[in-house]
């Protein structure tokens, strides 16, 4: 799968996209291909405030447990409520349908700390 | 850092681009396709598993079977040739130091399969308690261990031989079994770690990667599928099959474990571990092996606390959601007083207190 040149992407392999005022969180699809079959997705709550690195939930795999990392900061403002009864969809389509969060950033300029597409391909290459 | 081991079967699971991680030392395929996949695949169709990472101990002389009678829990006075048993073996305190197979090959003549983790412990710790006449030899590494297991299993091995394989019935095996185009002639016994019909083949290593193909392609339009360790996980897990490492550990008993069948307390013999678990089955261990069903959402995994009213009153061994049930359920050793099924408990989920309620065991068996 090609890696959408608009996103940035953070070590911890997640992915964000520019809305304007807001930022659309999710994993990359490297991630969800090492973690294997997603049978449960914990999010934060509309309202909650991401702290920048902090972990805000977890994606669990038949075998693991994996933290999110907040690739930024800022509070969430919408949360994928379908992931719920379809976590299988982080798997299917990482990058689109399987958003998990938009958050407010409260520094934007934290964007500028991510990797783009082709730094984020060549670290998951050495990986 | 030790170098990480393969198994004879590994440029297989290269060609079928099979993701591996080290398990114990051993560079094993953890998923070939996707874990479900192949979990589904076995309880519908068959499996088929490389497990040639399993130690193998050759047990010979006459005095085999008293010898062994003393270290094992189970009573091999009953096993005949050509049958195999499920055993602990365990410390003077009843803690175990592994569970296994014992093949009976002749009268003066057995093999061990075990833990692959376990092998050195397991080899060391039988030398040191050898008695009369005993030899004891760690043939690991001339042999491969394939499984095939799931309802197709007989149907399509049957393809590959002139052995009448339905005459092996349930922890039965068959030596020199000779398989169409293979140069080694195998041992094939009816057992598995899948809670499905199945069977456990054991080969001289120059032919593991022949009867490996020969299997996956006479299987594929039957829907067999090779399967890792991802699934072979799960699948032993929903049939509540002990883990070494996790139901069972030096510090716990296999009476604790729930594997009550292993040990024959009435045995004759002055096994080591049996006063401990002779008190503990008599009158009931103090915790014991349950089955969790999560109430509340999230999933048990491996070392979370269980907790009745904000106490800590045991740990899970095991836990994931059971592809087959579709349901987040966990295996726990819990204090007895909160082990009947339908009790409420708490599991603490990394920071969260979530609801489980205990349920029967197995959480699956085959129709």
């Amino acid at each position: 799968m090609s890696l959408p040149k608009e996103f940035r992407y953070s070590e911890e392999h997640e992915w964000v996209k520019d809305e304007g005022d807001n930022l659309r969180i999710g994993i990359t699809d490297f991630a969800q291909s090492e973690l294997g079959d997603i049978v449960f997705v914990e999010l934060p709550e509309v309202g909650d405030d991401l702290e920048l690195d902090a972990p805000f939930g977890s994606v669990e795999s038949v075998k693991t447990v994996s933290e999110l990392y907040a690739p930024v900061a800022g509070k969430v403002v919408e949360v994928n409520e379908d992931l719920e009864d379809s976590p299988e969809l982080v798997n299917e389509s990482p990058h689109e349908k399987a958003w998990m969060v938009v958050v407010e950033p409260s520094d934007k300029s934290q964007l500028d700390d991510l990797m783009d597409a082709d730094a984020y391909k060549e670290m998951t290459e050495d990986e | 850092m030790t170098e990480v081991k393969r198994t004879p079967l590994f440029p297989e699971y290269e060609k079928l681009g099979a993701k591996t991680v080290d398990f114990g030392g051993w560079d094993l395929p953890v998923q070939f396709s996707s874990i479900k996949e192949e979990h589904h695949a076995t309880r519908e169709s068959a499996g088929l598993f490389d497990v040639s990472h399993m130690g193998e101990i050759d047990v010979k002389g006459s005095d085999s079977e008293a010898y062994l009678q003393k270290m094992i829990t189970n009573d091999l006075s009953k096993v005949k040739v050509g049958q195999a048993q499920y055993t602990a073996m365990c410390y003077e305190d009843g803690g175990t130091v592994d569970d296994f197979l014992v093949y009976k090959l002749k009268e003066d003549h057995f093999l061990l399969v075990v833990n692959a983790a376990n092998t050195q412990k397991d080899f060391d710790w039988l030398q040191e308690h050898v008695e009369g006449e005993v030899t004891l030899t760690n043939i690991s590494n001339d042999l491969v261990q394939l499984a095939l297991q799931g309802p197709k299993a007989e149907k399509i091995l049957q393809k590959l031989t002139d052995d009448d394989l339905s005459k092996i019935k349930f922890f039965r095996f068959k030596e020199r079994v000779v398989f169409d185009g293979i140069e080694n002639p195998a041992l094939v016994s009816r057992t598995g770690y899948t809670g499905e019909d199945g069977f456990e083949i054991y080969l001289n290593k120059n032919s593991g990667s022949d009867l490996w193909q020969a299997i996956l392609e006479t299987g594929k339009n039957d829907g067999l599928l090779p399967v890792g360790l991802g699934a072979r996980d799960t699948l032993r897990f929903e049939a509540n099959l002990a883990l070494y490492g996790q139901e069972l550990t030096k510090n716990i008993t296999p009476i604790e474990a729930g594997l009550n069948f292993a040990v024959k307390v009435k045995k004759d013999v002055e096994f080591i571990g049996k006063e401990v678990l002779k008190q503990q089955k008599e009158e009931g261990p103090s915790r014991k092996l349950i089955g969790l069903e999560m109430v509340d959402k999230g999933i048990p995994r491996n070392g979370y606390e269980v907790l009745k009213n904000g106490e800590v009153v045991g740990f899970i061994t095991s836990g994931t959601q059971s592809p087959s049930l579709g349901k987040n359920l966990g295996l726990a050793i819990v204090d007895t007083a909160y082990t009947n099924v339908g009790e409420t408990l708490t599991v603490q989920v990394r920071k969260k207190q979530l609801e489980a309620k205990v349920i029967e065991r197995p959480f699956y068996k085959k129709s």
